[in-house]
Order: structure tokens, then C-alpha cells, then sequence
């Protein structure tokens, strides 16, 4: 019989497909069952946030850190508080900086049972999405009771958070710890030593050392090929340097060491937010700069000086003197970075906001290639995309 | 910017080591570096397009220097220069715990070196600064529209592209698909003037009240 040349398959993946993990439609040509091209195409939640942010003040721009990355949208609001106070020169006080960093460690494990649980039913294993969200329920009360919002905190602001915590958080907080680890343990149970999942990552996706830098890759993706590099650590932020915890490192840099890094990752938050609620300082929780923080709303019914303030501030803002910076932090995907420009008035000249999942994106052709359609579902899921930071 | 100011805000000038390390990286790319400084612990250096990838190359592979990582790659446009944008690459080597922002000044219509053989990541990054700003990298393997809609026109980080765009889209009931129309605005988009003169009164009034009337701020 004469040899047959076959044509490769172009086959769409998504943008309705419960595996590409939001709107992601993937183009993938197939030799038969193997990837040999794909081609994401991005860009369908695209909502020009960057555009937007030029045209509102630092204040308003908030929120939108919130919409990127909405399954830990408080770490966001870090960065951006973060790069304002850069800009501006302003210190935080102790309480603001603990808080952050608690609330920042908690929307850690709120990603991470998103991004491990969501993962596990991509290749196959149900149960550990139904208790995971369970657990997030809690996580989300917490920064409900914070905030008032489950989702859409904007609750960091440039100069500290946008107010205490109430009475009995901490210790409901410090409660939800000592029934957390149970809940971790359920789930490696579950899925670490399972055959079927074991299979379905061990080896797919592998990530070299220097593919994974040339390739932009920070956070878990980074740590699971083997590159001690971390934010909280290396480039200390707020208090972190106040805390003690640890950096897991992967040795395969494969779907399964991905994994395995969220999941001790979960166990250093952990250990994180207990440090945090013991040495919680008393104080203020944000910084008494009354042009660029708003007053104390008793304050606002006896002092003309502070009705003034509020005013100006929420409808003005603040202006941020001329310059550039880059302010990163250690999102739960990776370095989440903004790059500032600002020209001394009230509004950010440019905002570029660096994306973790941006440069995961970008390396699903890299990664896929040579891989079958079911392993490249098993990378996507690895490498912890969501949408909304990606197309921002 | 002025070099003698960014020294002074890194404190002590000569003996830190961002200042050793923003000498070093001027020496090794002597004849491509054209002015260098560090912002808010960052360096800073000054570069024209065609020695871009040079330079990253440079940096990358200098053992002292070690920037490994391409850590982002944007622009900045600046509508009243002469050579409106700034392409701006963020960098990062680890072993040094070091950012280097690299910025190449280029004019509209002027191509840029892709640097997709130096770091992959800059790839995509590129894709989204052509898309958004409308420059052009040569060499780049497969320079498409990345973040807008198939088919969309113009560039809209530009600071002449509206805020709301020149076309809006629906689902026509009748053609039973998506279409693309001009934008129809039901209230005029309002972008207010906050500038007010009310911290700048020792000098001049700004804003709104200057431009409407300038007789009565003079009194």
C-alpha cells in the first residue's frame, strides 16, 4: 500500500470549553492525536484596562486591580498601593502592613484551592473541587467581613487599608487555621500518591531551568523548575521580612512539581497568617497623610480642615509628583508587576500592569508541542491562567 | 531627567551597588549606553532602537551583570515629542537581586529590532506593544494582533485613541450576527478638569477657571 501523506488537523479548544479555564480559544493543529502547533488567541476579555486607567485618578484606578486577577484580587491592589506609595514617598503604618499581608496570604489560599482544585477535575478527579470551594467560602467571609465585598475588595488603598478589621476576625481567622490543614491533608490524600492523577502530570509540561527564565516564567512555575526566586523573600515587601516561612522548590519543573509547590505553598500561608494574627500590632491602619488618605469620619463633623480633605480627595485626588518605577510583588501566579509614569498631576500618565499569566499564556505553544490534546489540559491547568489578568 | 538628581536620590552615590552595577553595565555596552541613572533603586539606561538587542544580549550574558530575565517589555507614548514613544524593557537578574529598566526612544512609523532570538518571553510582549501602540519589530517570527478583536483598527494606547473607541458591537437580531458600528454615545463622554487652581494659588491658576476666563483670575 502506498504511504499516505495526512494532512494535520486544525481543531479549535474553546473558547466555550469548561478545561481552557475563561475565555481562552486555543488553535491547536494535530498530527493525529499530537499537538504539533497551538496557538492561543487571547484577548476575548480584553477590557482596556490600562486605557481606562489613564483616565481616572489613583484612587478610582483601584478597583480595577480587583477585576484582573479575580480569584486573589487583594494581592493586586497591593501592587498598585504599593507603587502609588513609591511614587508618593509614604510610609505605612505596622497594623496596615500586618493586615496586608494577612489578607495578601489568605487570597494566596484562595488561589491556590482554586487553581489545584479546578486542576484535579480537569484531569479527572471531582471531589476535591466540591470541598475546596467550601473551604474558599470561608476565605471569602473573611474578606467579606473586612470589606463588605466577597469578591471586589478594593480594600488596600494607597497609605494602608480602607479600615480596621472588626472585633472577633482575628480570632475567627486564627479558628479557621487549626481546621485548615485537616482540609489539605483530605486533599493530597486524594490526589498526590493517586495513580490516575500521578499519570496525568508526572512529566507532561516539563519546564527546564532556562527555558523557564528566557520564557518570563515567575512564581510556582518558576520555583517548579527548580529556581529558588521568590518576591516575599528576595525583594521583601510590607512585612514579610518580619515573617517566618518557607520557599518549596520543585525539582522536574513538570505538571506534578507545579502542584506539589501550590500545595506546600498553602501550608507556608498558613503558617503566614498565624504569625500575622499573633504579633498584630496595635495603632492606625492608615497613614496620617491627610492629602493623599481620607480623614476619620468623626473627625469630618467637627473640622472644616478634614471636610475639605474628604472632598478634595474624592473628587480630586491626590497628584503624584513626575517619574517612572517598577513596583513588583509576589502574586500568587508570579510577579505581578505595575510599571508607573506619572506627570504630577492627579491622573497616571501610563499604567502597564505585568501580568503573570500573560507569559504562561505565551508559553502554552512551547510547552505543548510534541504533547497529546489531553496533556495539553493537564499543562493549562498547571500553569494557573485565569483570564482576567491575562487580557486585562 | 537629570543624572545628578537620580545619584542623589540612591544616597551615597559611588559605593552602593546598584552605582557599581549601573558603571559596570555603561562600561560593557560603551558606545551603545547614551546615559544612565537610578530611580527609586532601579537603573536605568538610555539606549536608540537598533542597539537593542545588543545590549539585552549584553546584559544577559555578562557574568557580573546576569539580567536573565525579561521581565516585561511595554511603551509609553508621548504625542508632543518629536520621537513619540518609549519602549520600555524591564529587567531582573536574580543573582544580583537587581532591576534594569532598559528605554529606547522611537519615532512613529520607526521599526525596532525584535528581540525574540534573546528572551521567548518577548514574543507575546512584543505582539501586544505593536497591537496597542502600532510599532512595528522587525525580524519578529509572527507579528499579529494580539489583545484587540479580529479585524479591529487603529491603536489604542495611543493618546489620540478615544477612550471609547471609534466602533461599538452588538448582535443585529435581523442578520442574526455580530456587527460593528460607530460608537453612539447616549450622554456626551465627560471627562472633568480636577486640576483646580486651589493648591496652586501662589503662582498661576490652572485648569478649567484659567482657560474659561482670564481677566477675573488676574484680580
Amino acid at each position: 500500500m502506498a504511504e499516505m501523506q495526512i494532512k494535520p488537523i486544525t481543531m479549535n479548544f474553546g473558547p466555550q470549553h469548561p478545561a481552557a479555564h475563561g475565555v481562552l480559544r486555543l488553535v491547536l493543529e494535530m498530527d493525529g492525536e499530537v499537538i504539533e502547533r497551538a496557538d492561543p488567541h487571547i484577548g476575548l476579555l480584553h477590557r482596556g484596562t490600562e486605557k481606562l486607567i489613564e483616565h481616572k485618578t489613583y484612587l478610582q484606578a483601584l478597583p480595577y486591580f480587583d477585576r484582573l486577577d479575580y480569584v486573589s484580587p487583594m494581592n493586586q491592589e497591593h501592587a498598585w498601593a504599593l507603587a502609588v506609595e513609591k511614587a508618593l514617598g509614604i510610609k505605612v503604618p505596622k497594623r496596615a502592613q500586618y493586615i496586608r499581608v494577612l489578607y495578601c496570604e489568605i487570597g494566596r489560599i484562595l488561589n491556590h484551592l482554586l487553581n489545584l482544585t479546578t486542576f484535579a477535575i480537569d484531569v479527572g478527579a471531582m471531589t476535591p473541587l466540591l470541598w475546596g470551594f467550601e473551604e474558599r467560602e470561608h476565605l471569602m467571609g473573611f474578606y467579606e467581613r473586612a470589606c463588605g465585598a466577597r469578591l471586589h475588595a478594593a480594600y488596600f488603598r494607597p497609605g494602608g487599608v480602607h479600615q480596621d478589621l472588626p472585633d472577633d476576625l482575628l480570632r475567627d481567622i486564627n479558628n479557621w487555621t487549626k481546621t485548615f490543614p485537616a482540609f489539605i491533608q483530605d486533599m493530597e490524600t486524594l490526589l498526590s500518591e493517586n495513580r490516575i492523577f500521578k499519570q496525568r502530570t508526572v512529566d507532561i509540561g516539563v519546564i527546564s531551568e532556562e527555558d523557564a527564565l528566557s520564557l518570563g516564567m515567575t512564581g510556582p512555575c518558576l520555583r517548579g523548575s527548580g529556581v529558588a526566586w521568590d518576591l516575599r523573600k528576595n525583594q521583601p515587601y510590607d512585612a514579610y521580612d518580619e515573617m517566618d516561612f518557607d520557599i518549596p522548590i520543585g525539582k522536574t519543573g513538570d505538571c506534578y512539581a507545579r502542584y506539589l509547590i501550590r500545595v506546600e505553598e498553602m501550608r507556608q500561608s498558613l503558617r503566614i497568617i498565624e504569625q500575622a494574627i499573633a504579633n498584630m500590632p496595635g495603632g492606625p491602619v492608615m497613614a496620617p497623610d491627610h492629602k493623599v488618605t481620607p480623614p476619620q469620619r468623626g473627625e469630618m463633623k467637627q473640622s472644616m480642615e478634614a471636610l475639605i480633605h474628604h472632598f478634595k480627595l474624592y473628587t480630586e485626588g491626590f497628584h503624584v509628583p513626575e517619574g517612572e518605577s517598577y513596583t513588583a510583588v509576589e502574586a500568587p501566579k508570579g510577579e505581578f508587576g505595575v510599571f508607573l509614569v506619572s506627570d504630577g498631576t492627579n491622573k497616571p500618565y501610563r499604567c502597564k500592569i505585568r501580568a503573570p499569566g500573560f507569559y504562561f499564556m505565551a508559553a502554552v505553544d512551547h510547552l505543548s508541542r510534541g504533547h497529546m490534546l489531553a496533556d495539553s489540559v493537564a499543562i493549562i491547568g498547571s500553569l494557573d491562567i485565569v483570564f482576567g489578568e491575562i487580557d486585562r | 531627567m537629570n543624572e545628578n538628581d537620580l545619584i542623589d536620590e540612591a544616597g551615597s552615590a559611588s559605593e552602593s551597588p546598584l552605582q557599581i552595577m549601573a558603571d559596570h553595565l555603561r562600561e560593557i555596552g560603551q558606545g551603545i549606553v547614551l546615559s544612565s541613572g537610578i530611580v527609586h533603586g532601579e537603573i536605568e539606561l538610555q539606549v536608540s532602537a537598533g542597539n537593542v538587542p545588543q545590549l539585552l544580549l549584553l546584559v544577559r550574558d555578562d557574568r557580573q551583570a546576569a539580567f536573565t530575565q525579561l521581565i516585561d517589555l511595554t511603551a509609553v507614548d508621548y504625542p508632543e515629542r518629536k520621537d513619540r514613544f518609549d519602549v520600555v524593557y524591564q529587567m531582573l537578574s536574580m543573582s544580583n537581586n537587581m532591576r534594569l529598566r532598559i528605554v529606547a526612544t522611537v519615532s512613529e512609523g520607526q521599526t525596532v529590532p525584535s528581540v525574540t532570538g534573546v528572551f521567548m518571553a518577548a514574543n507575546w510582549a512584543e505582539r501586544e506593544v505593536w497591537d496597542m501602540f502600532g510599532i512595528f519589530f522587525s525580524g519578529h517570527p509572527d507579528l499579529r494582533r494580539l489583545l484587540t478583536d479580529y479585524g479591529f483598527e487603529g491603536h489604542p494606547l495611543r493618546k489620540d485613541f478615544p477612550l471609547t473607541g471609534h466602533v461599538e458591537v452588538r448582535y443585529d437580531d435581523t442578520q442574526r450576527r455580530v456587527i460593528n458600528e460607530p460608537v453612539h454615545l447616549v450622554q456626551e463622554f465627560r471627562d472633568f478638569d480636577f486640576l483646580s487652581p486651589w493648591e496652586g494659588m501662589h503662582n498661576e491658576l490652572g485648569g478649567n477657571a484659567a482657560k474659561a476666563d482670564p481677566d477675573k483670575t488676574a484680580k
